[in-house]
């Protein structure tokens, strides 16, 4: 094409658009955050610059008529099983820029997923399965550090049992499920304030990311997680105790190792006041926390923590699931850490290096089936909550998760696409035509915070109905008798290292 | 009464308020038709203003105001405010002398000057909520009971 690149004529996708029902209505025009529609007025006609075109499909979703298909480009390379299109194309950005490529969202390579190869059970004749629409059924969870043993005394007024031992601080939730840490920054306030209302009214926990807490929200306090990361931005006394936990981050899924860089252009005067960084400066989070070097180091970091905000918050510590997730996890758990989050390779990012999203860490599921054996054999699995993250994408994932031991679910990628997300992976450019990852005001307002709420509420609402079902096909009235129980597991077409590792027996075993 | 209030800070400026309007005011109330077939297209009751390149955007649409001024402007008894406090104009009334036009404080009362008459918003007679109202990808359109305000 004139004045483009041989590589940018590569394009990915196509754009169909029906001129039969193409009414001239310019929403596609309006609509595309990277200008791809244009409309010519001498010819009353519309044209695309499919070099342009991410596959967003805000185009085709907002058309009238549906006289817009995006459709992948059949045109490609010629077939070839070692260079695939994608590590073509990756090739030649690189040559044509000599610079690092960016990527969004989880990794979406072709690794085995191993929900899909584990089976739950269910009774039959021997054991009476639960009606869950006749019977209670419970799904709340507690996080927190849990005693090793505990008394119980008579009341003497009263006459009834009373616990003797003093717990430490525990958080009550109705739903196995906390909307996932995305700063203020990488997702707008209007995400935000999306995902605080639905944790209020779902009676769980959105946790706020590294990008501190915009005032607006500190009424929502009793339903958030503040985030402590390596950039420490928008860290102070207020901002912890302004929610019920505190976590710290060391790794995300996406990109263990690496740090975050929230670009300048991004940086606008309220997320400069929240973060706590000067408007239009760039927002680096270091690789590692300069003052954590060490499981020592990490208890001195989390009793700081603790002695802020007086020990009346449990402390989280975010691990990505790599190589030595258990042994990490173990030595998280001795330095006194309240919970443990894991995020699996498949946990996404608003913008990491693309070689590393696509090649670094492992799954969630064999990291939480290891921590979760290692902690019990060390006999301190009690002194850890596990909220596991990164490649939970149905219900039926998320129960496998918690017969794997996990105590609650980390809610990323499925809350953004509950939002409105369609998985473009360009979260990076800070032109999300979804409105979702973008701070432009023009593009912010696409996401219309009550009816994100509404969304969120009606997912996990259907999530728990479905986990409700799960459980009283097995017999069980409480998601707590299924955590951990991995005799409710069978795996299906896994080797019998995979098998060993994930502690689950085959199926027909 | 239930009137159409916008919300200013989620109207994303797409204009498919305006795409809706016309097409349930059509003959045929389908938009590929009413857009590029039939005669006579009519023009949008409700108009999507913006400033700022788009970054303030909002759907204007007539108030149906208690004491409407475009009824009392109209010189020919064609606007009329029925029992429920809906205020439409009887386009077979209508000189097109533009007075409600000049007096609507709202500027919600338009000109179809291909057939020299006044249009308003109806609320959409035919329909359980407006046209407009049910094509807001973004719920920056609301009915809801409500003053004119």
């Amino acid at each position: 094409m004139l004045y483009k690149s041989v590589t940018e004529s590569f394009n990915e996708f196509i754009i169909d658009r029906n001129d039969a029902t193409c009414i001239r209505c310019k929403v596609c025009v309006r609509q595309c955050a990277y200008e791809v529609h244009a409309y010519e007025a001498t010819a009353d006609a519309l044209t695309e610059d499919n070099t342009l075109c991410i596959g967003c499909r805000r185009c085709s979703a907002l058309c009238p008529t549906g006289a817009i298909t995006i459709r992948s480009n059949e045109e490609v390379f010629k077939r070839n099983e070692s260079w695939s299109n994608a590590h073509i194309r990756n090739l030649y950005a690189q040559a044509d820029t000599g610079g690092i490529l960016l990527a969004a969202m989880g990794n979406p390579a072709k690794y085995p997923i191993y929900w899909d190869h584990m089976l739950l059970d269910a009774s039959q004749v021997t054991n009476p399965s639960i009606d869950p629409l006749r019977e209670p059924m419970e799904l709340r969870t507690y996080l927190g550090k849990k005693p090793h043993s505990i008394e119980v005394v008579r009341d003497e007024q009263t006459g009834k049992p009373k616990l003797a031992t003093k717990l430490t601080p525990q958080i009550k939730m109705e739903y196995p499920f906390i909307f996932s840490a995305m700063s203020y920054g990488a997702l707008n306030l209007n995400a935000h304030k999306a995902m605080a209302m639905a944790a209020k009214e779902l009676g769980t926990l959105y946790n706020t990311g590294e990008g501190g807490l915009h005032r607006d929200l500190y009424q929502y306090g009793s339903n958030v997680m503040v985030q402590v990361a390596s950039g420490r931005f928008g860290v102070s006394e207020a901002y912890l105790n302004a929610g019920v936990a505190i976590e710290i981050k060391v790794g995300q899924g996406a990109k263990p190792g690496i740090g975050g860089h929230l670009p300048g252009e991004k940086v606008n005067d309220q997320i400069s006041e929240t973060r706590m960084i000067p408007a239009g400066a760039d927002a680096i989070s270091p690789a590692p926390h300069h003052d954590i070097y060490s499981i020592e180091d990490l208890r001195q970091l989390i009793f700081a923590l603790k002695e802020a905000t007086n020990y009346t918050k449990p402390v989280s510590v975010k691990i990505a699931a790599v190589h030595h997730v258990a042994a990490i996890a173990s030595g998280v758990a001795r330095a006194g850490a309240d919970i443990i989050t894991i995020d699996g390779f498949r946990g996404g990012t608003g913008a990491a290096p693309q070689v590393i999203r696509d090649n670094v860490g492992i799954p969630m599921e064999l990291a939480l089936a290891a921590v979760d054996a290692r902690l019990r054999d060390e006999g301190i699995r009690n002194q850890v909550s596990i909220v596991v993250g990164g490649g939970v994408r149905s219900s039926g994932d998320a129960i496998k998760a918690i017969a794997l031991g996990a105590d609650a679910i980390n809610m990323g990628t499925s809350t953004l696409l509950a939002l409105g997300c369609t998985l473009c992976q360009r979260c990076y450019t800070g032109k999300c035509p979804w409105g979702i990852t973008t701070n432009t005001p023009y593009l912010a307002k696409r996401l219309n915070p009550e009816l994100g709420a509404e969304r969120l509420v009606n997912l996990v609402h259907a999530w728990g109905h479905e986990m409700k079902e799960i459980l009283g096909g097995m017999g069980l009235n409480a998601l707590e008798s299924l955590r951990g129980n991995r005799y409710k597991l069978r795996a299906l077409g896994l080797t019998e290292k995979d098998m060993n590792i994930l502690g689950v027996m085959p199926a027909g075993e | 009464m239930k009137r159409i209030y916008m919300i200013e800070d989620v109207c994303i400026g797409c204009h498919l308020c305006e795409v809706a309007c016309i097409t349930e005011h059509s003959q045929s109330k389908n938009p590929v038709k009413a857009f590029l077939h039939e005669e006579n297209r009519p023009i949008s009751r409700c108009t999507v203003e913006e400033w700022d390149g788009g970054v303030v955007s909002f759907s204007t649409t007539c108030r149906h105001c208690d004491e409407p001024d475009c009824l009392r402007a109209c010189i020919s008894g064609a606007i009329q405010k029925n029992d429920s406090g809906v205020v439409r104009i009887d386009t077979e009334q209508c000189v097109g002398c533009w007075s409600c036009v000049m007096a609507c404080p709202y500027g919600a009362v338009q000109r179809n000057l291909k057939k020299k008459k006044a249009n308003k918003c109806d609320l959409c007679p035919d329909r359980t909520s407006p046209a407009c109202v049910d094509a807001c990808p973004n719920r920056a359109l609301v009915y809801k009971e409500g003053s004119q305000k």
